[in-house]
């Protein structure tokens, strides 16, 4: 089983690489919440088109593994410590689209959210807050020993 | 069966909501090893969770976030509250699971 794993993680993300510098990737729909920075290509576009400009801030809080085993399978859970947090995301800036997900807090909901996210390579794992026309961001570091880009 | 694992427990005053979702999550990067074709993008892009008529969290994804899905959250809720998590994906399929909060 471990040696299955490895050898889909490392085929999966040699396809993934070789897509990317072919150009094969095709853009898909743009999605109207995110206004299409899912499909960014780079940490700077997919922040231009979130029309963010965060500022580092020591009360945003990453949890993840410093080593991820498998980057197919990367825990992450993010804190927002600014009052008033609308929205929490989280990037990954090695990726081949940096953004992976977007929270949107509703009525009652605790600045903390939870997923498991994919990471190709070793990268930093970026969390922004946006709380009123302000947003915060901070980074941590996870390195991956085996990409997980395919899933 | 369902295709999502919802569970909801209020502790202190929130309401702790954890869900495991069953899907492939392809990004649209990854090639068929047999036929060498990339297999198509398929991944879970929007979740609205609401605990009765109130969202409570909204979720846009892209093709990172891992296969089978976990997503974890906390609200200011009680026992009693009925949760609702229903997702669509970029196929245009959709599910959803309720569960009442313990």
């Amino acid at each position: 089983m471990k040696r299955r794993t490895f050898l889909q993680g490392t085929l999966a993300a040699g396809a993934a690489g070789m897509a990317v510098s072919a150009g094969l990737l095709t853009p898909r729909m743009v999605m109207a919440e995110g206004g299409g920075a899912f499909d960014s290509k780079s940490m700077e576009d997919a922040l231009k088109t979130m029309a963010v400009t965060p500022e580092e801030s020591a009360d945003i809080k990453i949890k993840a593994p410093e080593i991820a085993e498998n980057g197919a399978v990367v825990p992450v859970t993010v804190t927002s410590g600014v009052a008033g947090t609308t929205e929490i995301s989280i990037l990954v800036d090695g990726n081949p689209t940096p953004l992976a997900a977007m929270f949107i807090l509703g009525e009652g909901a605790q600045p903390e959210v939870s997923t498991r996210i994919k990471m190709g390579k070793t990268a930093n794992v970026v969390a922004i807050a946006k709380a009123g026309d302000k947003s915060y961001t901070a980074k941590q570091e996870v390195k991956v020993t085996i990409g997980g880009c395919g899933g | 069966m369902s295709s999502i694992k919802l569970k909801a427990a209020a502790k202190d005053g929130s309401v702790e909501v954890k869900a495991l979702m069953t899907h492939p999550m392809e990004t649209g990067q990854r090639k068929d090893k047999k036929t060498g074709e990339l297999v198509p993008a398929h991944f879970i892009k929007e979740i609205i969770v609401t605990a009765g008529d109130k969202t409570i969290l909204t979720a846009n994804w892209g093709g990172s976030v891992s296969k089978n899905p976990y997503l974890a959250f906390s609200y200011a809720g009680k026992a009693g509250d009925k949760v609702k998590l229903a997702w669509t994906d970029n196929k245009g399929e959709k599910d959803s699971a309720e569960a009442d909060v313990s």
